[in-house]
């Protein structure tokens, strides 16, 4: 158990204008779980691919089992025993599961016999996977088990794992937290990177946290609080977002049996979602990716068109409408997929500032649009959400994930709706700025929009929302006073379970 | 080794630079091909370059230049709105025939009726208008069925131009034509003639109306909701969609566009420099203005100049012909290699070239 498997060395590398990781070492032990903290931009990442062989250092030394290790590509790690696990999966919707396994590995066996490696890994490990399956048809759980046990057939020694439960259900959380520790018992080592820090705290028995591409700490995670460990991530105390007190006001938005065909072939349908969101309250709904969460942001923010009374807003029907007419009647949204969707990447910040505040920021008049409003709408929001760019003028692509993220989610909460429709919000955004993002959000409640919060981050949702219903292969469960809900019961909404009583003599 | 890089931001250097760097890079590699042809390249670039508007016939084929160039930009316009918006009408020349037929059908059934202030009008909204069906074709396939437009448009080429044919050799043809194929002349006629408003300058309605659609682009584009909405669902489709950009509304309008000013520019023509419906009437402007369109960047003022430009080496090449011999097919190559190093050197604009290994 103590022996070290892998050490860095003094590790350092230099982009043009920042510092990604300097002078970074650590050791990871044989068969330990080892947690890797950070804020976004922190150098997690480039110091991740620099195990995996995707980066080159510029300067320090890695050493495996007691030899130097210094792979030149992915596959020379891979061949070392290093494997990964990506926070994005890179699988192909139309192929089954050993295909898209055969695809990954360099002499692929017969597909008969590689099923069959896959049954049995997968029986071995706990992980249930049907190699026949069509990924398109598969849960975000069940393709990071196709990932996972795509690693698992090299027989690594050490796990690389980015992010992976972002996108399970608290169950789902638990049967991979069984499988690591069964990896983790036979002499597996896992670098595990997360920011959900209760699970490291479960899961993990050292910690290394960076700060600026800097190692700023380690502790035992066992015995560190979770705030603790958040503050030495960001290096200062953390502001936990406050909702003022008030009374949730009338009904704004209805929905009412709202269904919908899926968009396309691996969509998900919508089936009969019926609630009410009152002025100043905020609905979170919670549900594991892909169980209707971008058709539903589409059915309210009118880019799928569905009946009319099936969206009502202020007792007036707009299902029929499309967004800019929903926007003349209250409803902003913004949708999950900043790049190409919420946003125009080669477009500048004012062009984007136009894209979705034209109709309520009144910037264009008998079809002609005006600039320079548009210019100061924009600079606006750059300003209140404190986006990081040298102006207006840049485009969004020049943008950081979290800045435009920022500028996305500002946009729309600046235009001051009476509902405000939000698909994660937060993603991909730092501590700290995620933050300020659900201040804003619940300030605007306040001040008597209803909000409609869609995320994957339970303790997001448990933060900011009054009530939280789950989304399941389309349908929505009835919503539940979020507090004094346990994560235990939110579990068991997100898994299906729409009657609680009959659910709990299950489990 | 070499890599390329994406930019942040678009260089706007190099916005500018690509095209007189492409200009230049053809000139030499053209040159070089002039040479190995046997012929002297400095003065077949010359030729082709600088005698139509400073050599010393260049009386005659000034006036030429805006002629030929009239009609390119007017269609180059009209497509950059669906290419900028991702829709694809490679079918311009169809569009251009029909609207000719269109026009030319309007104007001889009044023949020989005296009534220009009539009969011109009705003959350019026929123009516009027989392009605009044309177009509407591929554009209800295309939203009605998810057809591909590119086909369609293409397709309908060969059918206007089956159409052409039969209409020089029954329809419209000269009744008090020995029975020869081809419509009464046009230009000859007073009510229906697009003639030069300035003597010996090549302006006709037709070079009008592309200086107004200039315009009119520019406009649109840099300040009307429709441009910016083209733009759009052009870089993000699904971003525009969020923006509340009708994707349909937004073909057939475009499509309408396309095929309407290719129509007119049909009109223009036949009324004017071409005079008369033939078999062979149309010369392949329709196609031509896909290139003009792209070396022009689908910019309305880049149009207008790639117009020009293109017009010149058309004129240019037809003098080096002449006076040197050099054989089409090059003069062809030479327009071509144009909008290859065009779009070579245009990557330059959104990437950069690194030397070094790949990380």
């Amino acid at each position: 158990m103590t022996d070290t498997l892998l050490e860095l060395r003094g590790l350092t590398k230099a982009y043009p204008g920042v510092v990604a990781n300097s002078d970074v070492s650590f050791t990871i032990g044989k068969g330990e779980v080892h947690a890797l903290l950070g804020e976004n931009g922190a150098g997690k990442s480039t110091l991740v691919k620099t195990i995996y062989g995707l980066v080159k250092p510029d300067t320090g030394k890695m050493t495996l089992n007691g030899t130097a290790y210094e792979p030149s590509e992915p596959r020379a790690a891979r061949a070392a025993g290093v494997a990964m696990v990506f926070q994005h999966f890179s699988l192909f919707d139309a192929l089954d599961v050993a295909e898209n396994i055969a695809l990954g590995m360099e002499n692929p066996p017969a597909m008969a016999d590689l099923a069959a490696r896959i049954r049995e890994v997968s029986e071995q490990y706990g992980l249930p996977l049907d190699p026949d399956m069509v990924v398109g048809d598969l849960s975000a759980g069940e393709r990071q088990r196709v990932e996972i046990i795509r690693c698992l057939l090299q027989d690594p020694k050490l796990l690389i794992m980015d992010e992976p439960t972002s996108v399970l259900t608290p169950q789902e959380v638990e049967i991979l937290f069984k499988t690591l520790n069964i990896l983790r018992e036979e002499g597996t080592s896992i670098l595990y990177i997360s920011h959900k820090l209760e699970e490291i705290r479960t899961l993990c028995e050292h910690a290394t946290i960076l700060r600026h591409g800097k190692v700023v700490g380690n502790c035992d995670p066992r015995q560190t609080s979770a705030r603790e460990m958040a503050e030495m991530m960001v290096g200062a105390s953390l502001h936990v977002p406050e909702k003022a007190p008030h009374e949730a006001g009338e009904v704004v938005l209805s929905i009412r049996g709202l269904s919908a065909p899926a968009p396309h072939q691996f969509g998900t349908a919508l089936k009969n979602i019926t609630v009410d969101v009152r002025a100043g309250e905020v609905l979170g709904i919670g549900g594991v990716a892909g169980n209707g969460q971008d058709e539903l942001v589409a059915a309210l923010s009118g880019e799928m068109k569905t009946a009319a009374g099936m969206v009502v807003i202020d007792g007036r029907e707009i299902g029929r409408l499309g967004p800019n007419e929903r926007r003349a009647a209250g409803l902003c949204a913004a949708p999950e997929e900043r790049n190409g969707h919420a946003a125009a990447p080669d477009m500048s910040l004012t062009e984007n500032a136009l894209m979705t505040g034209a109709v309520r920021k009144k910037l264009v008049k008998n079809g002609l649009l005006d600039w320079p409003a548009a210019k100061v709408f924009a600079e606006e929001v750059i300003k209140a959400f404190d986006v990081r760019t040298p102006g207006a003028a840049n485009t969004a692509r020049s943008l950081s994930g979290g800045n435009l993220q920022k500028f996305v989610i500002g946009r729309e909460i600046m235009q001051k709706p009476r509902v405000l429709v939000i698909n994660q919000p937060t993603w991909g955004v730092d501590a700290s700025a995620a933050a300020s993002i659900r201040q804003a959000i619940l300030d605007l409640a306040v001040s008597g929009t209803a909000v409609v919060c869609i995320s994957q981050d339970l303790d997001e949702l448990r933060e900011i929302s009054d009530r939280f219903a789950a989304l399941n292969e389309g349908k929505l469960t009835p919503p539940r006073p979020a507090k004094g809900l346990t994560i235990d019961e939110i579990g068991l909404m997100l898994g299906g379970a729409h009657d609680m009583e009959v659910a709990h003599v299950d489990a | 080794m070499l890599m390329l890089e994406k930019r942040a931001q678009p260089s706007k250097a190099w916005v500018y630079a690509a095209p007189i760097l492409a200009v230049a890079i053809t000139m030499i590699v053209g040159g070089a091909v002039f040479a190995m042809l046997g012929k002297p390249p400095i003065e077949a670039i010359r030729t082709i370059f600088y005698d139509p508007i400073f050599g010393d016939f260049a009386s005659y084929s000034r006036p030429q230049l805006l002629i030929k160039a009239g009609p390119l930009i007017l269609i180059a316009i009209g497509l950059s709105f669906g290419f900028r918006a991702g829709i694809w009408n490679i079918g311009a020349e169809g569009q251009y025939i029909i609207g000719a037929m269109a026009a030319a059908g309007t104007g001889l059934a009044f023949y020989p009726m005296e009534a220009r202030w009539l009969i011109f009008p009705l003959m350019i909204i026929a123009g516009l208008a027989g392009g605009m069906l044309w177009a509407a074709i591929p554009a209800f396939l295309r939203i009605r069925f998810k057809t591909n437009e590119i086909l369609v448009s293409l397709m309908l080429v060969y059918v206007a131009e089956a159409i052409q044919a039969s209409m020089a050799l029954n329809l419209l043809r000269n009744p008090d034509g020995h029975g020869f194929p081809g419509s009464r002349n046009l230009s000859q006629y007073s009510s229906s003639a697009n003639l030069e408003l300035i003597a010996n300058s090549g302006i006709h309605w037709g070079v009008m109306a592309a200086v107004t659609a200039v315009v009119f682009a520019y406009f649109i584009l840099a300040r009307h909701r429709f441009g910016f909405d083209v733009r759009l669902a052009g870089q993000s489709p699904r971003a525009a969609g969020f923006a509340g950009v009708d994707a349909g509304r937004l073909i057939f309008i475009c499509m309408l566009i396309s095929g309407g000013l290719a129509g007119a520019a049909g009109m223009f023509e036949i009324a004017g420099p071409a005079g008369r419906v033939s078999i062979d009437f149309n010369v392949g402007y329709g196609f031509t203005a896909i290139i003009v369109a792209f070396l022009g960047r689908l910019h309305p003022v880049g149009i207008l100049i790639a117009g020009l430009l293109m017009a010149l080496t058309y004129i240019g090449g037809e003098l080096a012909q002449l006076s040197l011999g050099l054989p089409g097919a090059a003069i062809q190559l030479f327009q071509g290699m144009l909008l290859f190093f065009l779009l070579a050197v245009d990557v330059m604009t959104s990437y950069r070239i690194r030397f070094g290994k790949t990380e």
